[in-house]
Order: C-alpha cells, then sequence, then structure tokens
C-alpha cells in the first residue's frame, strides 16, 4: 500500500515537473511552478525557508521521501531500473548489500559546498540533481515533444484550426546539449546497473538528506521474529543498503520507496516507528572491487563532463532564405532577464536548471557558453527580443534567481542599454533611410542626429538616450543590417528601476 | 479562411486521422490544392471569338495570362517553372479554343517568356497570339531596350510577335522617358512596318490624365490595341488615383480601339471574397464559381478583345473555359447586381494588392504580398479586431497571430521594414507599400502586447 502510494506521488511529481519543461506556452506554470520551487536546492538558493523548513520535517519525519517522490532525477532513475527489473523477473532482484561509500559522498559532498560558496556556478549545476534533470527534459525531451507539436500544428494548418502553431526547435547551446547526454548517459548507466548509486554517491542533496534520514522517526524496520532470512528484500532493494545477515538497514541511504515491504512474503518489513538504539548504524567502507568499479564509473561521467566544456558554440542556422539571422555580437557584459537584479544574484542563485529558457516564448534564453557561468541562461536577440508583455522567466524560477516581477515593473527595470555602431548601419551603408529601431523602441529612446553635428548634410544615425534605454533588444533584433547588427545591446552589471 | 476549430473539436478530428491516417492525407490533398470549388465541367458550348475590328484576328474571349505559371523548386532550392504542368495548361487551353497568350521578360523571376515559349512551340505557330511587352523599367537605354526586344524572340522561339506592349505606362512622361527620348517607339513603328509586330500597343495603369494623354497620341501612333485593368470594382470604384475602367473603355470605344482586360478578378481578390459576399453571388446563381461573375463582366463590353486570366491551376482553366464556352454576357440586372455587390464589399477595407509580385524582391527580405495578402484574408474572414473589447477579441487575436506566423516567416514580417520605398515606384496598383506595412505591423504589435 505505502509503495503504491509512494509510486502514484512520484508519477504525479515526475509528469508535472517534466511539463514544466516541455510546455513551451507557459500555462501549465501557473498551475505546477510550485513543483520546482519545493525542489531543495533551488529552495535553499531562493532562501526559501518555508520550503526548506518542509523537506526537513519531512526527512526526519518518514526519511529521504524527497529522493523518491519529489525529486524528478531520482524518479527517472526508478523508472530505468523498473524498466530493467520488467525485462527479466531475475533482474528486479539483481541488488546486493553493499557499504556505503563514505569517502566519495562526502568528498562530493564537501567540493559541492566549497564550489557553492566559491561561486564555481558552473560545476554546482553539474551535479545539482533538479537542474540535471531540467536539463536532461529541455535539451532531450523538449525537442521531441516540440517536434510532436509541429506535427499537429502541420496538421491544424490543413484543417484551418489554430489550436497548434509551429515553434522553432534548435539546440540553445552546444555545451548545454552535450553536458545534458552525458548526464543522462552516466545516470541511464548507473541506473541500469545498479539503481540508486547516482543518489548515494554523487547527489549532493541525497547526502545531504541521508544526515537527516538517518534520524527519521519513521522507517522500514526488520522484524527479526518473522524474518527468515530469505534475503529477498535486500535483493530487492535498489540502494543496496539492507544488511540483510545482520537485518540492519543503512538509512542514510533508504531513499523510503518501500519496495522491501512489499516484496516480502513474510510481513517481517513494517513501515514504523524505529527502535531508537538501532538508529544509523554504519558500516565503515571497504574498499571491495565493486567498490571500486563504481568509483571508476563515477569518476569517468565527471571526466566526460569535463571534456564536452571544450566543446564550441555551434552556428545555428536562422532558415532556408536569403535573410540571415544576425549573428550574436560580443558583449562586453552578458544580459540577465529583468527580476535578476544583479549579474552577482544571478549567477550565485542560478542552479542552470533551464526552465527559464524552456518557457521563453521569444528564443531570447539560452544557456551561456562562458566557463565561468555555463549552463546558467543569458540573453540574446538574434532570434527575437524580450517583449514588453512577457515576465514568464521571472514566474517560473525556483531558484530566486530571477525574482518575480510584474510586467508593469518590467516596463521600467532597466537590464542594459543599446550601443550604436554607426558604420554598420544601412542609412550610412546602403544610403537608405531606416527608421526602425526608433520605430520599435518602446520607451522612444532612440533619436535621429546627423552624424556630424557639424556637417547639414552628413547622413543621419541613431543616437541612444541611455537613461531611457531599458535594454529589452528591439533595436537589435529588427535592425536590417547583417551580419551584425548596427545597434545591440550591453548588461549592465546591476539592474536599475527607470 | 477556414473557420476557426476548436482544440477540442481539433483533437477528436486529429485522433479520427489516427485511426485512417492514409484516409485522411486523401482527403486533406484534395481540399487543399483547389481555392475554386466548382466541379471541372466543361462548357456546354464552343469559346466565345472576338473579332479585331482592323486587322479581323479571331482572338479568343479567354487569354492566357502567363504571370503565374505553377512554380516548383529545382535540386538547388530555386523556385523554377514547373515546364510539364505548364505544357499540360498549355495544351488543355489550345484544345478549347483558347488562342491568346500574354507573356513579359520580367514575368515570373524572368522565367515566364522561354517557358510559355517551349509551351507554345508544340503548337502550329497560326493557331495561337503571342504578346510580350517591353518591360524597360529599370534601364530604359536604347541598346538595353533592343537588347531586350530581340532576346524575347529568342525565347518565345518565333520569328514575329502578334502583339507587342509597352509595359505599364500611366502617362505622357514615362512613355517619353522610356520610349520617346530614347527613339525607341520610332524603331517599333517600324518594325510592325516589317510585319514583325503585328499589333503595337500599350498596357496603362493610372489616371484618367495620363490615359488622356496616351489617347491623344492615337492618331499619330495609331494603337492597334490597348491593354486595361477592368474588373466589376474597378468600373467605377477604381482605387487610390488610378482612372475607372468604364471611363477608360469608354475613351477606347470611341477610338474603336479593341481593349485586352488585365486584372479581371484582381489577382484573386474577387474569387476569395468574404463569406456573405460569395453567398450572394452563390444565391443568384448557383452553378457557377465566384469567379465566373468576374470574367462574365470583364466579356460584356463589346469592345474587349480578350480577357486575360493567369491561371496556375488546372481547375482555374477549366472554370474559366466553362464561363467563355459560350460567354453570357450579363444583363443590366445583373450589372445592377454587381454594382450593389461592390457597395456590399466596401465594408471589408482589404489593401488593393493583387499579387503580382513587382514589388518584389524588397532588398531587405521583406515578404510584401505576403504580408497584405495575409492581411486581406483576415479582413474578409471578418477576423480584425478593432479593441480588445470586441466579442470576438481573443478569437480573432490568436487568428491572425498565428496565421501570420504560417504565412510570413518571422525574417520576412513587416517588423523588419525600414520603410525605404524601393518598391513604391514598382507597385501598378500604387499602394502606398511601407505606409501599410507599417499599419499592419502597429496592428500585430497591439495584438502581440494586448493593447489594443
Amino acid at each position: 500500500m505505502l509503495r503504491k502510494i509512494r509510486i502514484v506521488l512520484a508519477a504525479v511529481f515526475f509528469l508535472g515537473v517534466t511539463l514544466l519543461f516541455l510546455d513551451f506556452t507557459g500555462t501549465i506554470h501557473a498551475w505546477l511552478g510550485w513543483m520546482a520551487k519545493v525542489q531543495f536546492l533551488p529552495a535553499v538558493l531562493a532562501a526559501n525557508f518555508a520550503v526548506i523548513a518542509g523537506l526537513v520535517v519531512l526527512t526526519l519525519l518518514f526519511g529521504r521521501v524527497y529522493c523518491s517522490v519529489i525529486c524528478p532525477l531520482g524518479v527517472m532513475q526508478d523508472i530505468i531500473s523498473w524498466f530493467r527489473g520488467k525485462l527479466k523477473k531475475r533482474n528486479k532482484f539483481r541488488f546486493t548489500y553493499s557499504p556505503a561509500k563514505n569517502w566519495l559522498r562526502y568528498g562530493v559532498l564537501v567540493i559541492f559546498i566549497i564550489a557553492l560558496v566559491l561561486g564555481v556556478h558552473s560545476l554546482v549545476a553539474l551535479v545539482a540533481p533538479y537542474s540535471a534533470y531540467g536539463r536532461i527534459a529541455a535539451n532531450l525531451m523538449a525537442p521531441v515533444y516540440q517536434w510532436g507539436n509541429n506535427v499537429m500544428a502541420a496538421i491544424a494548418e490543413r484543417v484551418g484550426s489554430y489550436s497548434f502553431y509551429e515553434v522553432d526547435v534548435w539546440i540553445k547551446s552546444l555545451p548545454t546539449f552535450i553536458i545534458a547526454i552525458v548526464t543522462f548517459v552516466a545516470v541511464f548507466v548507473l541506473a541500469w546497473k545498479h539503481g540508486r548509486t547516482w543518489c548515494n554517491t554523487i547527489c549532493p542533496v541525497g547526502t545531504t538528506l541521508g544526515f537527516l534520514s538517518r534520524f527519521s522517526l519513521f522507517a522500514p524496520v526488520i522484524d527479526t521474529d518473522k524474518c527468515n532470512n530469505c534475503g529477498l528484500c535486500g535483493k530487492a532493494c535498489k540502494s543496496s543498503c539492507i544488511d540483510t545477515k545482520e537485518h540492519q538497514i543503512d538509512y542514510s541511504r533508504c531513499v523510503a520507496c518501500m519496495d522491501c515491504i512489499d516484496n516480502c512474503k513474510h510481513g517481517a518489513v513494517h513501515f514504523a516507528l524505529r527502535p531508537k538504539n538501532k538508529a544509523a548504524k554504519n558500516t565503515p567502507a571497504d574498499n571491495s572491487h565493486d567498490n571500486g568499479r563504481r568509483a571508476f564509473i563515477a569518476t569517468g561521467a565527471f571526466v566526460a563532463g569535463a571534456a564536452a566544456l571544450k566543446a564550441q558554440d555551434m552556428k545555428v542556422d536562422g532558415g532556408l532564405t536569403a535573410v540571415s539571422n544576425a549573428t550574436k555580437p560580443c558583449r562586453q557584459t552578458p544580459i540577465v532577464p529583468a527580476g535578476s537584479q544583479s549579474l552577482k544574484n544571478f549567477s550565485s542563485h542560478c542552479t542552470a536548471c533551464q526552465l527559464c529558457v524552456s518557457v521563453c516564448p521569444n528564443h531570447v534564453l539560452r544557456p551561456s557558453t562562458d566557463l565561468e557561468t555555463l549552463m546558467q541562461p543569458e540573453m540574446s536577440y538574434e532570434r527575437g527580443y524580450c517583449r514588453p508583455e512577457c515576465n514568464k522567466c521571472s514566474q517560473v524560477c525556483p531558484a530566486g534567481a530571477i525574482k518575480p516581477i510584474t510586467v508593469e515593473e518590467k516596463s521600467s527595470i532597466q537590464i542594459g542599454h543599446a550601443v550604436v555602431n554607426p558604420e554598420l548601419c544601412v542609412m550610412i551603408t546602403d544610403g537608405v533611410k531606416c527608421y526602425n529601431c526608433t520605430d520599435h523602441c518602446p520607451t522612444k529612446a532612440i533619436r535621429y542626429v546627423r552624424m556630424n553635428p557639424d556637417d547639414e548634410n552628413s547622413p543621419f544615425i541613431p543616437t541612444v538616450i541611455e537613461e531611457k534605454c531599458i535594454g529589452c533588444g528591439a533595436c537589435e533584433n529588427l535592425c536590417p543590417a547583417r551580419p551584425l547588427a548596427a545597434i545591440h545591446v550591453e548588461g549592465h552589471e546591476v539592474q536599475r528601476e527607470i | 479562411m477556414k473557420e476557426n476549430v476548436s482544440r477540442r473539436e481539433f483533437l477528436k478530428a486529429a485522433g479520427f486521422a489516427a485511426l485512417g491516417a492514409g484516409s485522411l492525407g486523401i482527403i486533406a490533398g484534395c481540399g487543399g490544392s483547389t481555392d475554386n470549388p466548382t466541379a471541372p465541367v466543361e462548357g456546354d458550348g464552343e469559346m466565345t471569338y472576338r473579332t479585331h475590328p482592323q486587322n479581323g484576328d479571331k482572338v479568343s474571349i479567354l487569354g492566357y495570362g502567363c504571370m503565374r505559371w505553377p512554380m516548383i523548386k529545382n535540386e538547388e532550392g530555386k523556385d523554377v517553372v514547373d515546364q510539364e504542368t505548364t505544357n499540360r495548361l498549355v495544351d488543355y487551353a489550345i484544345e478549347h479554343g483558347v488562342n491568346y497568350f500574354d507573356t513579359a521578360p520580367v514575368y515570373l523571376q524572368g522565367q515566364s517568356e522561354k517557358a510559355t515559349g517551349i509551351a507554345l512551340k508544340r503548337h502550329p505557330r497560326e493557331s495561337y497570339f503571342i504578346a510580350t511587352k517591353l518591360s524597360n523599367f529599370s534601364n530604359y537605354s536604347r541598346e538595353n531596350s533592343l537588347e531586350m526586344y530581340y532576346k524575347s524572340f529568342e525565347n518565345l522561339q518565333t520569328d514575329y510577335i502578334d502583339y507587342y506592349l509597352l509595359h505599364s505606362i500611366s502617362g505622357m512622361d514615362a512613355f517619353q522617358q522610356r520610349y520617346v527620348d530614347n527613339g525607341v517607339i520610332d524603331f517599333l513603328l517600324e518594325e510592325r512596318k516589317a510585319g514583325r509586330i503585328r499589333n503595337l500597343g500599350f498596357s496603362f495603369h493610372g489616371s484618367t490624365e495620363g490615359f488622356d494623354e496616351l489617347m491623344a497620341t492615337h492618331e499619330q501612333y495609331n494603337w492597334d490595341f490597348v491593354q486595361i485593368q477592368l474588373n466589376y470594382v474597378d468600373w467605377k470604384h477604381a482605387g487610390g488615383r488610378n482612372a475607372n475602367a468604364e471611363y477608360l473603355q469608354q475613351e477606347l470605344d470611341k477610338r474603336n480601339i479593341p481593349s485586352i482586360i488585365m486584372e479581371p478578378l484582381l489577382g484573386g481578390r474577387l474569387s476569395k471574397v468574404p463569406d456573405n459576399i460569395a453567398e450572394r453571388l452563390k444565391e443568384r446563381n448557383p452553378q457557377g464559381s465566384v469567379a465566373s461573375w468576374a470574367f462574365r463582366f470583364a466579356g460584356t463590353p463589346a469592345g474587349v478583345l480578350c480577357v486575360l486570366s493567369g491561371m496556375t491551376y488546372m481547375e482555374h482553366l477549366q472554370d474559366n473555359v466553362k464561363t467563355y464556352s459560350p460567354l453570357n454576357a450579363l444583363t443590366e440586372n445583373e450589372l445592377e447586381f454587381l454594382e450593389e455587390t461592390v457597395i456590399l464589399m466596401q465594408d471589408y477595407p482589404t489593401i488593393p494588392c493583387n499579387d503580382c509580385k513587382y514589388c518584389m524582391p524588397c532588398p531587405y527580405g521583406i515578404d510584401i504580398p505576403a504580408i497584405l495578402l495575409h492581411y486581406n484574408k483576415c479582413v474578409n474572414a471578418g477576423e480584425i479586431a478593432t479593441s480588445s473589447e470586441d466579442s470576438n477579441y481573443s478569437k480573432a487575436r490568436r487568428a491572425y497571430l498565428v496565421s501570420y506566423d504560417r504565412a510570413v516567416p518571422k525574417l520576412r514580417q513587416a517588423a523588419r521594414c525600414i520603410a525605404c520605398g524601393e518598391c513604391m515606384a514598382h507597385c501598378p496598383q500604387s499602394i502606398d507599400i511601407p505606409k501599410e506595412i507599417r499599419k499592419i505591423d502597429r496592428y500585430v504589435e497591439k495584438l502581440r502586447s494586448e493593447t489594443l
């Protein structure tokens, strides 16, 4: 029964969180946005004390329910592991007890915390479970979903329906895409072979919650009177944490999946109040062959991940036509969405989960390729600009990197300002009239002046009143100059209201 | 435009489609390719012919406008004429009595003359009349004009041209500049004398004054024919500064100059009319297509020698052949009925774009006709919202924005128009293109930002 409840809840969370990454229209976020906000690391970064307290209490009461129900990466591993069990009955009972790899999990946790404190954001984002899943969903699942949508859109177009519209499917950042693939392969292999190894050796959230779950009030308990030492519970334990010979369970690794309870034919395992003296008995790690191999796989995953960092940005073709998308200009200061407050606030809170990238309807947000902020989103205006009526990214961010703002607030938040390069302006290069940037500026910050103030006959060029510009990029996006726009936006380190 | 289908209805339909995916393909294929729903039934009689008052040419009332041959993509992704289909269309046309083919060096990115020549070469030269034009718009030097003239013979694989036109002149200024000052008109008169041009005329877009000026030259040049824009809207209600067709035809009749009719259907605008207009026309004549009214109208004046139609699809050709085999001229009653219809149509403020594509290519990549036609389509479907208070506002908003992105790629939309004005000089309907484009852009912007 408990197992079934766990499975139903896990399915609800897993589908919900996944849909957050797939629904590019942003409609579902009003209903299910909280599912991202109850994720552990984002809540910590957002200093969302209510959620943190809730999760701590939950763990102290029932153990690592979070890992079995709320964490999408955990549930994904369960699905992979379950699928293997379905292929062959024998596989379902493929696990054996192994002692905890404390040196590895604590090592990773220490490195993780150091990285968090020092602000090595890319390393933090790499192993954070929710953001790792977000990257997998945004990079590997969303394109499939979007292609499916595009097929529906094509059919809808033929029957004259506006229910579906076509969306662009593009790789927003090659390094992030590769990291998503590598993460998926690593997690898949580990889950396929060893169930929850990732969660109990690498995952910093798993290790943190493991500290707490040792002291949980309720937990699976083996009733030695009823137990006939068949060992089935241990073989079915994907966390490999039931020492059947000793009738001991390592509660720091138990994810409260309740599989052992359902698998025991003698009703010897109960989810119950724990006898105090038996809590938190830990066997020290020994360097078995198996252990070394797991460590090797884990290290391998890291090495592969690190190798991906070196891959370069891929140019994404804008279409088949003779007019191409503009080339991305080299910005001295990156642009981050309104509500981020500052580059510092943004980079120190963002877990690079890609949720904002997934919901950005204007193709403005994409993961950064800079090493320092790798995978964290940044803005660029080759495919669209930051539309005045949209505040979706600020609504979905679970980590407090983009604080919620209203559309009205957004219209006065200066995230950057436009800079003109008159030599590229078509009024100079082509000798034509063009007022596109002025015409489309929502704050009327662009004016036309003579290029040479002393010469009445010199051509006109646009000029920006920096104080009025909010950095939305309408001018840059709609500038006809190619390959580089004659006007581009530079980000601001600290956002301010105008 | 088809009615908006709700998401639920659509999913239901899609479900059925999944059950019978094969059959959906067939059904959708039929529905998608015909704009003209008339059953392809041939006319019950013979094609109507008109006789040229001076030289006695028996010209079919239906002429083939070679500006809209079907196009396909070649291996390099470039648009080229679908020669095979073109040949089939020409064969059908000739078989059913069409004997006038009107092309120009500039049509279809310069491919029309050649394709027309290839298709016609397969039939005896005396069985049809060829019309082509001197399209010396951008470079009207004598050398360039003559080169264009000779090239037409080569492209059309012929040693004489039946009807030769000075392409699109609006008045004396254009005529003087492009044909008189460079001596080209004298050259062409010589060519007419020599028989390589059998009939010399011009095509006209412009004001009454411009037409008067040109008519005044008739004594000097003895125009054999004039090509004018005539249809039931332009008859009394020509837009902008353009002369009414009624006036043009009247002036030609006075001088006994036969007219060739262009834009009888306004580039399809008189077949894709708003639903209630279509119903009105259908109620009056259930058997005839909506387009047939326009063709009967254009053929009704006795001074008309030939009515041109740019028929891309076999169905359009068949429908027009049916309308003109034979032509039933409109009665007084019917003419009045059409005039009332025009008044009703003025409730739909469409932009008078006939999709001739003279404005293209836009140097900045804007797809001008696609933007204007999409707008017109929405106007005719009643899907232009005037304010967010409108009862159909959210439906109209979604319909416009979704169909806009479908009709025009983002990089070619109105927001990218820099209003350089390059296109203005080329529009035969004298549409203020940058202004209209900007108007549409403002509308789209208001829809997107929900500030209408």
